[in-house]
C-alpha cells in the first residue's frame, strides 16, 4: 500500500523535475524530507512498480519525427507471434491489446517517411495481421501523463 | 533542427534520469561535457519547446488506474481545435489527438480516458461526449500493455 508521503513523492515527481544540479534536493525540501530518503525511496518506488521512469520526454516532432497510431485486427491463434515481432522495432514503444474490432494498438515514431513504410509492410505481411488501420496525427492536444493519487 | 551537442543530450536522457544526487552530472558525463554546459543546455531546449517536461511516469495500473479506455468520435474539422481544448482539460484525459481519418474509418479525435472503473470510465466519456456534442463514440478499452517505453531518439544507426 502506498503511504500519504508515497503519494506525496509520485504527486511531486509527476510535475516538473528541477534542472538544478541537485534536483532530488530541492524536491526532498518541499516534501519536508532530506534528499538521501527521497532517493532511497524513489528507488524502491520503482522497484516495486509505482514508478514507471523517471525521464525527459521530448516533443517528437520537434526532433524531426513522425508519430502514427496503428491499429491491427490480429487472428487470437496468431496473437503472441504478432506481438513479439512487433515489440521488436525500436519506433515503437506503446503496444496494447485492446477489445473491440481492432484488437492491438501501437505507436510508431519514425525520422523518415520511408522507414515508416518499410516497417509498416512488414508488419501488414506479418500472418494472422488480418486488418489494419494507419491513424495519422494531425494535431497533438495533450500529451502530460499524470495521475493524481488522492 | 538540433546540433550535434544537443543530440548528444538528447541520447544521453535516453535511459532516464538516475537515482542518484547529482544526476545532470552522471549524465553530462555520458554526453561528454561539464554539467553546467548539460543544464544550461537543456534549459535552453525546455525554453525552445523542444524538451516538453522533466518528471516521472507512473506504472498507472499499478497505482489503481484499472479501467483505461481508448474513446473515439468524429468531430467535424470546424469545431475540432475548440473540442480539442476542452477534452484537455478533462484531469482524466491524458491523451487526446486529431488524427487524420482512414477510408474505412470516419472517426478522427481520440482521447485517452483513465478511471478506477469501467462504470466511472463510461460514465466520464458519456459526460465528455454529451458536454461537447458529439456524436456516437467508439470504445476500446485496454486488456493488456505488451510494450510501453520511452522513445529513443537518435539511436536508429548509432556509431559506436
Amino acid at each position: 500500500m502506498l503511504s500519504e508521503f508515497d503519494k506525496a513523492i509520485l504527486n511531486a515527481v509527476q510535475g516538473e523535475f528541477p534542472l538544478e544540479s541537485r534536483p532530488f534536493a530541492v524536491l526532498a525540501e518541499r516534501l519536508h524530507t532530506d534528499e538521501t530518503t527521497l532517493i532511497a525511496r524513489l528507488t524502491e518506488l520503482k522497484r516495486d512498480g509505482y514508478l514507471r521512469r523517471l525521464g525527459a520526454y521530448f516533443d517528437s516532432d520537434a526532433l524531426g519525427y513522425k508519430g502514427t497510431l496503428i491499429a491491427l485486427y490480429v487472428s487470437p491463434d496468431k496473437f503472441a507471434s504478432v506481438i513479439e515481432a512487433i515489440n521488436r522495432y525500436d519506433g515503437i514503444t506503446h503496444n496494447y491489446e485492446r477489445e473491440g474490432e481492432y484488437n492491438l494498438w501501437f505507436t510508431l515514431q519514425t525520422a523518415s517517411e520511408s522507414q515508416r513504410q518499410i516497417i509498416l509492410d512488414e508488419i501488414h505481411g506479418l500472418p494472422g495481421v488480418e486488418r489494419m488501420l494507419e491513424l495519422r496525427s494531425a494535431k497533438k492536444y495533450k500529451v502530460r501523463v499524470q495521475f493524481r493519487l488522492d | 533542427m538540433l546540433g550535434e551537442k544537443e543530440r548528444k543530450i538528447v541520447r544521453a536522457l535516453a535511459d532516464g534520469i538516475p537515482f542518484v544526487p547529482r544526476p545532470y552530472a552522471a549524465l553530462a558525463e555520458k554526453a561528454g561535457m561539464e554539467e553546467e554546459e548539460f543544464l544550461s543546455r537543456l534549459k535552453d531546449l525546455k525554453t525552445r519547446g523542444i524538451l516538453r517536461r522533466v518528471g516521472a511516469v507512473l506504472q498507472h495500473r499499478r497505482a489503481g488506474f484499472s479501467a483505461n479506455a481508448l474513446c473515439i468520435w468524429n468531430v467535424p474539422e470546424g469545431r475540432l481545435d475548440g473540442v480539442g481544448a476542452a477534452v484537455s482539460r478533462e484531469p482524466s484525459v491524458s491523451h487526446c489527438y486529431s488524427r487524420e481519418r482512414a477510408p474505412e474509418w470516419p472517426y478522427n479525435f481520440y482521447a485517452m480516458i483513465h478511471a478506477h472503473s469501467r462504470e466511472a470510465c463510461e460514465s466520464i466519456a458519456d459526460r465528455i461526449s454529451a458536454e461537447n456534442g458529439l456524436g456516437e463514440r467508439k470504445t476500446f478499452y485496454s486488456v493488456r500493455e505488451w510494450k510501453k517505453a520511452a522513445m529513443r531518439y537518435f539511436c536508429e544507426k548509432q556509431e559506436i
